[in-house]
C-alpha cells in the first residue's frame, strides 16, 4: 500500500512516521509537500506531529489553508482515510474535517510522555487489528491537546461510536489522573462520521518499535494496511504486494517554503 | 480604517490560563476578583473606509480565520477613521 506523509513548515515528525510506514511496516511512502496539488495516487494520508506554521493563530489554523489540504479535502470525501497525529489532528479540526478543538492542557503545561489509551471501537480502518477495550501505550506531546466539543457534539460521538481512543490507565480504568490533558470524555482519538478521517493526540509512530519502549502504535498501522489490503484485494481479486523493509537513508525533502 | 478585533474562550468553555491569572491576582492580594478571562486582540487596517464593506468583512474574517467559533466569541469595534 502507498502511503504520504504532509510536510507543513514546522511539521517534526514526518521523518518519524516515514521511518515507521517504511522501514518498520514495509509499506511504500513519500512525503507530499504542503504546497503540492497532486497527491501521487497514495491509498492513505498522515498529516504528522508538529507545529506547522509555528501555531500561530492557534496550532493547525494556518496549516489549513495551505494547498495541499484542498487536495487532502478532496481525498477524504471520495472515501480516501485520512490519519493526523496531534498537529495533524488539530489540522483536521481546523479544516472542519473533524468534530471539535483543542484546549490548553488543564494543568498549563507541555506534556511528553508515554500515556495509555485504550481502543474503544476496534471497527474503523485504524483500529480494526486490535481488541475493543485493549489497553495501547503510545506517547503524547503536545500543548493543546484538551479535546472539546459542544455538550451536543459529544452526545451526537458517543452515540456514533465515533471516540476511537480514550486515555486510560494502565489497566484500562478511566480515572482522573489517567486523563492527563482534560479531555472531555477522556478523548483521545475521534473519527469522523463517515468513517474515514482519524485523529489521535498519541503519536503511534514514535511506539512503533520494542527498541524505543513500545511498539503498541503498530495496531493502528497495521489495521490501515489490513484495511486498505483487503479494499484492494476486493477490487482486483488478488491480495498486495507487500514492500520489504528496508533501512536505507529517507529521501531528502525538495521543495521551497 | 483601523478595526480592534478581540477574541475569547466561550463563558461555558473553560479557561485555565484565565483561572491561573486569577489566582496569581489573589495571591497578590487583589481579593475583589472574581474572574478572570484570557483573549487576543487583533488591529487591522483596513484600505475600505466604507463602513457598512467594513461591518461585512470584519465579522467574516474573525468568523472564518480570527476565532475558532467553536470554542471562542469575537467582538469587535472601529478604533480609527
Amino acid at each position: 500500500m502507498k502511503f504520504g506523509v504532509v510536510v507543513f513548515p514546522g511539521s517534526n515528525c514526518d521523518y518519524d512516521t516515514f521511518h515507521a510506514l517504511q522501514n518498520v511496516m514495509g509499506q511504500e511512502t513519500v512525503f507530499l509537500w504542503h504546497k503540492a496539488s497532486d497527491l501521487q495516487n497514495v491509498d492513505c494520508v498522515v498529516l504528522p506531529g508538529g507545529f506547522s506554521y509555528g501555531d500561530y493563530l492557534r496550532s493547525g489554523a494556518i496549516a489549513r489553508f495551505s494547498p495541499v489540504m484542498a487536495e487532502v479535502k478532496k481525498f477524504a470525501a471520495g472515501g480516501g482515510l485520512v490519519l493526523g497525529i496531534c498537529n495533524g489532528f488539530q489540522i483536521l479540526q481546523e479544516s472542519g474535517l473533524l468534530p471539535g478543538a483543542m484546549l490548553r492542557n488543564k494543568h498549563l503545561k507541555f506534556l511528553c510522555q508515554p500515556v495509555y489509551v485504550k481502543i474503544d471501537n476496534s471497527r474503523t480502518p485504524f483500529s480494526q487489528a486490535g481488541r475493543k477495550d485493549q489497553v495501547l501505550n503510545i506517547p503524547i506531546a503536545h500543548f493543546d491537546g484538551n479535546y472539546y466539543a459542544p455538550p451536543g457534539v459529544l452526545t451526537e460521538l458517543e452515540r456514533k461510536r465515533q471516540i476511537v481512543f480514550r486515555y486510560c490507565d494502565e489497566r484500562g480504568q478511566l480515572t482522573e489522573e489517567a486523563n492527563v490533558n482534560g479531555s472531555l470524555h477522556h478523548i483521545a482519538g475521534v473519527i469522523n462520521e463517515q468513517g474515514n478521517v482519524l485523529g489521535m493526540m498519541p503519536h503511534p509512530e514514535r511506539a512503533s518499535e520494542k527498541i524505543v519502549g513500545s511498539d503498541d502504535g503498530q495496531v493502528i498501522f497495521q489495521s490501515i494496511i489490513d484495511y486498505l489490503e483487503k479494499r484492494a484485494g476486493s477490487q482486483k481479486k488478488k491480495a498486495a504486494k507487500k514492500v520489504r523493509p528496508v533501512v536505507s537513508p529517507l529521501p531528502p525533502l525538495i521543495g521551497n517554503l | 480604517m483601523k478595526v480592534r478585533i478581540l477574541v475569547s474562550l466561550k463563558p461555558s468553555v473553560l479557561d485555565p490560563q484565565g483561572q491561573v491569572v486569577k489566582n496569581a491576582l489573589h495571591t497578590l492580594g487583589y481579593q475583589t476578583v472574581k474572574d478572570v478571562r484570557q483573549g487576543k486582540i487583533f488591529e487591522i487596517e483596513l484600505e475600505n473606509t466604507d463602513r457598512q464593506v467594513v461591518e461585512k468583512l470584519v465579522p467574516e474574517m474573525a468568523d472564518k480565520v480570527l476565532a475558532n467559533p467553536i470554542i471562542e466569541n469575537f467582538t469587535w469595534e472601529i478604533i480609527e477613521g
